[in-house]
């Protein structure tokens, strides 16, 4: 069988003396490998980047094989940033997030979908680092939402006020209103407000979505969350 | 049952032979009756040379590149300028550097931080390299990382950490190679190419 489609470069694992297996968010086939043969070589290597966005094409004889994977460079999204730790680190953290968190070969693409706009942020040196922060904080919010685990944060769910949303129920992952939350604030999540981002609040935001990504999918399947996260993350709060 | 065609000491030398990078089955076939055809003129030097190897090559307790001597020759040749320190990600790349007639001295990481491969600071040779850049005879320090998403990664967490350091930190210059034509070049050296321009 064979497909063609669009997809962002999570990863490349060397396979061989000449040949890798790429690892790919694709839009209409969720994460997914390939073996690309020749990979490795000097023109294939600059393709493989994580972050570059690549038409697709793979073929197995069966569904269920690992199957080859022809690339070809749409956008060189990992050039535009490499020399900028922060926009580079962001880059990291958002294809380590997709590669752990996403299971394999199960399609959504919204998370795809989603990913455009934030890399398109990272490749604009005009856009501050907050509010890229905050572009990657709904794109988590979305990863959560793709898989199920999605938080409501559209009312509160002690007074059902739409207004004055601070904080997050660590247990239902529902937004709780500031006299909603009365004397159990200390206790729930800070709710940023990502509309107008500043740092201390983009550092809140992943605080929560860290903190649902863990119980939620990394917990129960054994894993952490990703270093290059942890960096980023390091790297913001400095 | 019909005896082997290939005798199990030929069969042998071309299994081992098969397991070094280029050479597949059938160019290890090719090798080896290359040797056996040459007989022992060219087989024993080379028997000499892999035992020699096995023997005294050990990586180099300072720099980590390979070597007969410990510290290696490199790291104790006074011609070369100890203010200099290039960080390069494994022995081959100081060999490409030793081509640029480059007269400072070396580091080597032993590989780069990769989110795939689980690689983090701890599994390479980064303290070392702190430690040696905080001398006081040590001014600058080279970050020649390839040009790629890990590679760099590993070169801005390495500026970070010797930031207390007081050494100046530069990295090689990506772009367009020498004798590059920009319609064959790919987008991706272009874009940075652009990006690092400077006054001319």
């Amino acid at each position: 069988m064979e497909w063609t489609d669009e997809a962002l470069v999570l990863g490349a694992a060397k396979h061989g003396e000449s040949s890798v297996i790429v690892e790919l968010l694709t839009r209409s086939h969720g994460r997914h490998k390939g073996l690309v043969r020749g990979g490795s070589g000097g023109r294939m290597r600059g393709v493989m980047q994580a972050g570059n966005r690549v038409a697709v094409t793979w073929r197995g004889r069966l569904a269920e094989h690992l199957g080859t994977a022809t690339l070809e460079l749409i956008d060189a999204n990992a050039a535009s940033v490499l020399s900028d730790p922060t926009r580079l680190l962001a880059l990291a953290s958002l294809c380590a997030v997709a590669s752990t968190a996403l299971p394999e070969r199960e399609a959504h693409p919204e998370v795809f979908l989603g990913a455009l706009p934030v890399i398109a942020l990272l490749r604009d040196d005009a856009t501050d680092i907050t509010h890229i922060a905050a572009a990657l904080v709904y794109w988590e919010l979305g990863v959560l939402g793709a898989l199920g685990y999605g938080l409501d944060l559209t009312s509160c769910a002690v007074t059902g006020q739409t207004d004055d949303l601070a904080y997050v129920s660590p247990r239902t992952g529902r937004a709780v209103s500031r006299a909603g939350a009365g004397e159990y604030a200390e206790r729930l999540l800070k709710l940023p407000v990502l509309t107008d981002p500043t740092p201390d609040g983009m550092l809140a935001g992943f605080d929560l979505t860290g903190y649902f990504l863990e119980r939620s999918i990394y917990v129960p399947n054994r894993m952490r969350l990703p270093p290059a996260r942890d960096r980023f993350l390091a790297l913001l709060r400095r | 049952m019909a005896a082997p065609v290939i005798s199990p000491e030929i069969d042998g030398l071309i299994q081992l032979l098969a397991k070094l990078p280029g050479l597949g089955p059938r160019s290890a076939r090719r090798a080896t009756l290359h040797l056996l055809k040459k007989g022992p003129s060219a087989m024993e030097p080379l028997a000499r040379a892999l035992t020699e190897a096995a023997r005294n090559i050990k990586p180099c307790g300072v720099c980590g590149n390979l070597d007969t001597v410990d510290p290696c020759h490199i790291c104790t040749d006074p011609r070369r300028d100890p203010a200099i320190l290039c960080v390069v990600e494994e022995v081959a790349d100081l060999w490409a550097l030793e081509r640029a007639a480059y007269k400072g001295r070396y580091h080597i990481l032993g590989g780069v931080l990769s989110a795939l491969d689980g690689v983090g600071p701890d599994d390479l040779n980064i303290a070392s390299l702190i430690d040696r850049a905080s001398r006081p005879e040590v001014s600058e320090v080279i970050l020649a990382m390839n040009a790629t998403v890990d590679g760099q990664t590993t070169a801005h967490y390495i500026t970070d950490r010797l930031k207390d350091a007081g050494v100046t930190v530069t990295s090689l210059a990506h772009g367009v190679p020498m004798g590059g034509e920009l319609d064959y070049l790919d987008d991706g050296t272009l874009t940075t190419a652009l990006r690092a321009r400077r006054p001319f």
